[in-house]
């Protein structure tokens, strides 16, 4: 190991994923731009920015979905590689993702659902996985729910079962993609304090796309703010409320016009409308 | 366009159904190199067999019925006129097993079962099931597209088998029943003529062939269409145009094979 790469490692040895210049785009439109962020072990960490800034972007880099067009990422010091299957489904197996619409698996039931990472990664009898699967689900509120079918349950459950899912291997990061979007107020309340219960129980590093300020500051101990493809603001959700940065009081406070201009570029309207000079 | 863009734009798409054709080998080899893997949970094909198979068994058996009454109908009509009337058991059998048999269950096949495959494969991409079964290192190839392969390919054959067996039952009605046919010359001309091998075997070679190509276009197509509606929309169509026309032109070419030969 060259001492450069050593001390990058060393730099970030309480972070469980380190993203250290990491570029990507689609075909020619870049979504990131030399991004560096850390996420440290145990903590519960909201990536925000506005809609198509690259947030879900981030989370497909370090599942190691897409590959990025320059930088790496490291999880617990190791690179994430797509190239290499075999790594990354070892990888893997010690995350768990929440998608934003569940992504729950349509011909299965809520309980099969639940019980589909244990049956394909252990060895575990079925009276074993089903005492896992009905604890998973009870800390979701959905024991009772069990035998539902998918389609049978609203978007606010099926995050919930999502979220029982996500968390039956006992991973390592939980990542949660726009966990709060679409949901009703008391779904979304009950959904941001089961993430920040999950946080506190498992111990395990929570990671969370989300544009809902107030709800990712309620329960957040970091944030990052990415912008354009940058990170534009960094910092515990007192720090972020306290900037002065334009872009970031632009999203904090929901601001409709600012750096992130309110048009997209485009030549000005007279010009479109054939008005003349 | 200019005279000289012409010449570029089909170089261009001329490299583009290239490209789509290499993929698509490399997309079949993974698929291939995945069925040991599915095969140590035999109950997933169980489950595909019944659903891809099992449930095309109705349109497929009254097909190859419909199929059977018209054969008989018109052989009869046309052999009677050369007094040839006692070798019908034997026109139908052969047109079936060689030809209308495995061709037609194909064609069905990709509008009951194909259409399905591509549909449920792209919606679950659409749904974001596959990736979150990538992100579950679960591999959906496994788990979700080799089992539905095994399953095209063993059900084939015998849906094949269904619809010829059906369409002899079928012109046996029409020739013995209602026309008067004598049932044993009906039946031994049948078995004198049909050679078990060289027209059974490779009829049930056909259909094999031809499960092969019509689960993998299916399985192919809808893995890689859009994850919209409309792009499901267009997986399915695409999966009966490029399914259909592949078992019609793949058919002239193993009939030239297999029964060339004097």
């Amino acid at each position: 190991m060259s001492p450069e790469s050593k001390s990058t490692v060393d730099a970030t040895h309480d972070a469980l994923v380190s993203i250290q210049g990491v570029s990507f785009g689609y075909d020619a439109r870049p979504i990131l731009s030399d991004v560096s962020l850390d996420f440290p072990r145990g903590k519960l960490v909201a990536i925000m920015g506005s809609s198509g800034c690259g947030k879900t972007t981030l989370l497909r880099l370090i599942g190691g979905v897409v590959r990025p067009t320059s930088g790496r990422i490291l999880f617990s010091g190791a690179p994430v590689d797509p190239g290499d299957r075999h790594a990354l489904y070892a990888l893997r197996r010690r995350m768990g993702m929440l998608f934003q619409f569940g992504a729950l698996f349509t011909d299965l039931s809520v309980f099969d659902n639940v019980a589909f990472p244990l049956r394909e990664h252990s060895d575990l009898g079925e009276a074993m996985i089903r005492d896992i699967v009905l604890m998973k689900l009870d800390a979701v509120g959905l024991r009772g729910a069990a035998a539902l079918g998918i389609g049978a349950i609203s978007g606010g459950m099926a995050r919930r079962v999502a979220l029982a899912r996500a968390i039956a291997l006992d991973p390592e990061i939980i990542m949660y993609d726009e966990p709060f979007t679409g949901l009703d107020p008391i779904a979304l309340g009950i959904t941001a304090n089961l993430i920040r219960r999950l946080n506190d129980a498992t111990g395990a590093t929570s990671l969370i796309v989300s544009h809902d300020v107030p709800e990712c500051f309620q329960i957040c101990n970091y944030a990052y703010l990415l912008a354009g493809g940058h990170v534009v603001g960094k910092g515990t959700p007192a720090e972020l409320q306290a900037s002065e940065d334009p872009m970031v009081r632009q999203f904090i406070r929901g601001e409709p016009d600012g750096p992130v201009r309110f048009q997209y570029p485009a030549p000005p309207i007279a010009q479109e409308l054939g008005l003349g000079a | 366009m200019t005279a000289a863009d012409i010449p570029a734009a089909v170089g261009r798409r001329a490299l583009g159904l290239l490209a789509t054709l290499g993929h698509a080998a490399c997309f079949f080899a993974d698929l291939a190199a995945s069925l040991p893997a599915s095969l140590r949970r035999p109950y997933l094909t169980v489950v595909q067999v019944h659903a891809v198979g099992g449930r095309s068994l109705i349109i497929i058996g009254a097909s190859g019925a419909a199929v059977g009454l018209v054969l008989a109908l018109q052989g009869y009509l046309t052999l009677s006129r050369y007094g040839s009337a006692g070798s019908l058991g034997l026109l139908v059998a052969l047109a079936l097993v060689r030809e209308l048999g495995p061709v037609l269950t194909a064609l069905l096949f990709a509008g009951r079962a194909g259409t399905s495959l591509t549909a449920e494969i792209g919606l679950m991409k659409a749904g974001e099931q596959l990736v979150a079964m990538e992100m579950m290192a679960v591999d959906p190839r496994v788990r979700v597209l080799a089992p539905r392969f095994m399953a095209g390919i063993v059900s084939m054959p015998l849906l094949g088998s269904v619809f010829s067996a059906v369409g002899i039952l079928a012109a046996y009605v029409v020739g013995v029943m209602l026309i008067g046919i004598d049932s044993g010359q009906f039946w031994s001309a049948m078995q004198d003529g049909v050679d078990v091998f060289k027209d059974v075997g490779n009829g049930v070679v056909k259909t094999l062939v031809f499960g092969v190509v019509t689960t993998f276009i299916a399985l192919y197509v809808g893995y890689e269409s859009q994850p919209t509606p409309e792009g499901v929309a267009l997986a399915t169509t695409r999966t009966v145009v490029i399914s259909s026309l592949s078992v019609l032109f793949l058919d002239f070419i193993l009939t030239a094979l297999m029964f060339s030969a004097p």
